[in-house]
């Protein structure tokens, strides 16, 4: 295929495990963690943020040749404001119950190290069509991850899932009870750092030796 | 009196790491040594006490709902808190650059020491969540929004310290290799947080 070729495979495939932003470049941590305590906030903010990482890429690689290098910055604050604010205002108007959930996360998203991080690194020297690759391998590897997360949290935090029961109801008969331990904030970081464990431990390459 | 319950409860029980895990990316950047993270702590505490009261004041007179009704009757039912994120953004940015140069002129032995982690205090999520949550919880006046900035500041570079004594203690045990360096961070940090979650049983 023409449009997939090379490089462009690489921006959009290498951000879902090598170059994954959460758990090999550490970005975008301060959001990841506090949403993933149910799957469906957690579906939600990976869409939110593939969607305004892929645009606002789209926009500065557009702008790049544009803007003076000395206000990029500013630049990138604004296009990303604007784009969270549209997010914010969207969710508000057709999932008001997910957005109450997510409360400052969404707003979050402008202050997402990610966000920063691909328009600074990838769409301010590349066309726009690789940037928009990038920004969506980059959303999608972010996404998988809190997918990941929300997904064991909810499952044994509470024993549903988008909040059907899964857990039948003759396990608790038999005893069984729900980890309540798994829906609190320190869960969702210790279950990241064994993913990171997982993986390292998968790709020798990328242990640290010091 | 509320202010001085503010400021415990933003330290030890809705502390901005341990319990929000806002800041994360400074954090596990820095705090792999003790005097860097004491400084970056409190320049982060400065840049957040005087931007969440900056903002606390644009929140009030200008982009709340009725806020602008000092201008004049026909201005009482706008409301501009659709760009609320624009202004804190903003109002971030601009205020650590002016820090930054305020810095650079005055005191270039401490600009030094905090070398690239000033400007990268805009986008900390610590301190743009500080203007978030002064927003969403619509403090009585400027003093309480201050004093809850001064808390979570300080809340802030506590953890972050804890974080670079106990990582810097590590160095000398024997952890597993793919855990070395960031997952043992992250297991540490659940575990810390963990014990601080014990403070949330406390009211004051």
């Amino acid at each position: 295929m023409a449009i997939l070729s090379g490089k462009t495979k690489a921006a959009l495939l290498g951000p879902l495990n090598k170059d994954n932003p959460v758990i090999v470049q550490v970005l975008g941590i301060c959001s990841a963690l506090a949403v993933t305590a149910k799957l469906e906030p957690a579906i939600v903010m990976a869409i939110a943020v593939t969607v305004v990482v892929a645009l606002a890429n789209v926009i500065i690689s557009l702008l790049r040749k544009l803007i003076p290098t000395r206000v990029r910055m500013i630049v990138q604050l604004m296009v990303a404001a604007t784009l969270v604010a549209i997010v914010s205002e969207l969710l508000k108007a057709y999932a008001f119950d997910v957005n109450r959930q997510l409360s400052v996360f969404v707003g979050l998203i402008v202050s997402n190290c990610i966000l920063m991080g691909r328009m600074e690194a990838f769409a301010l020297g590349n066309g726009p069509w690789p940037s928009f690759l990038d920004g969506i391998g980059n959303g999608l590897g972010y996404g998988w991850i809190l997918v990941v997360l929300g997904f064991v949290r909810e499952l044994f935090g509470s024993g549903t899932l988008l909040g059907y029961q899964i857990i039948p109801q003759i396990f608790y008969d038999a005893g069984y009870q729900n980890n309540g331990f798994m829906s609190l904030a320190p869960m969702a970081i210790l279950l990241t750092g064994v993913i990171i464990w997982i993986h390292r431990a998968r790709n020798k390459d990328l242990q640290e030796t010091e | 009196m509320e202010a001085i319950n503010l400021i415990i409860r933003s330290i030890f029980i809705e502390n901005m790491i341990f319990a929000y895990f806002l800041g994360m990316c400074a954090v596990l950047a820095v705090s792999k040594d003790f005097k860097a993270s004491i400084g970056l702590g409190l320049a982060t505490l400065f840049v957040m006490v005087i931007t969440v009261s900056i903002n606390y004041i644009v929140v009030t007179y200008v982009l709340k709902e009725g806020a602008l009704s000092w201008l004049g009757e026909e201005f009482a039912s706008v409301n501009l808190s659709v760009f609320s994120l624009h202004i804190f953004v903003a109002v971030t940015a601009s205020f650590v650059q002016v820090v930054e140069m305020i810095v650079e002129k005055y005191a270039p032995r401490l600009y030094n020491q905090l070398g690239i982690f000033l400007p990268l205090m805009a986008v900390n999520c610590a301190v743009v969540a500080g203007s978030l949550f002064m927003e969403q919880r619509e403090f009585a006046n400027i003093g309480i929004a201050a004093a809850y900035a001064f808390g979570s500041g300080v809340g802030w570079m506590l953890a972050i310290a804890v974080m670079a004594s106990i990582r810097e203690k590590l160095q000398y045990s024997h952890v597993p290799k793919p855990l070395k360096g960031l997952g043992i961070t992250f297991i540490i940090t659940a575990l810390v947080g963990i014990g601080f979650m014990s403070f949330s049983g406390i009211s004051i």
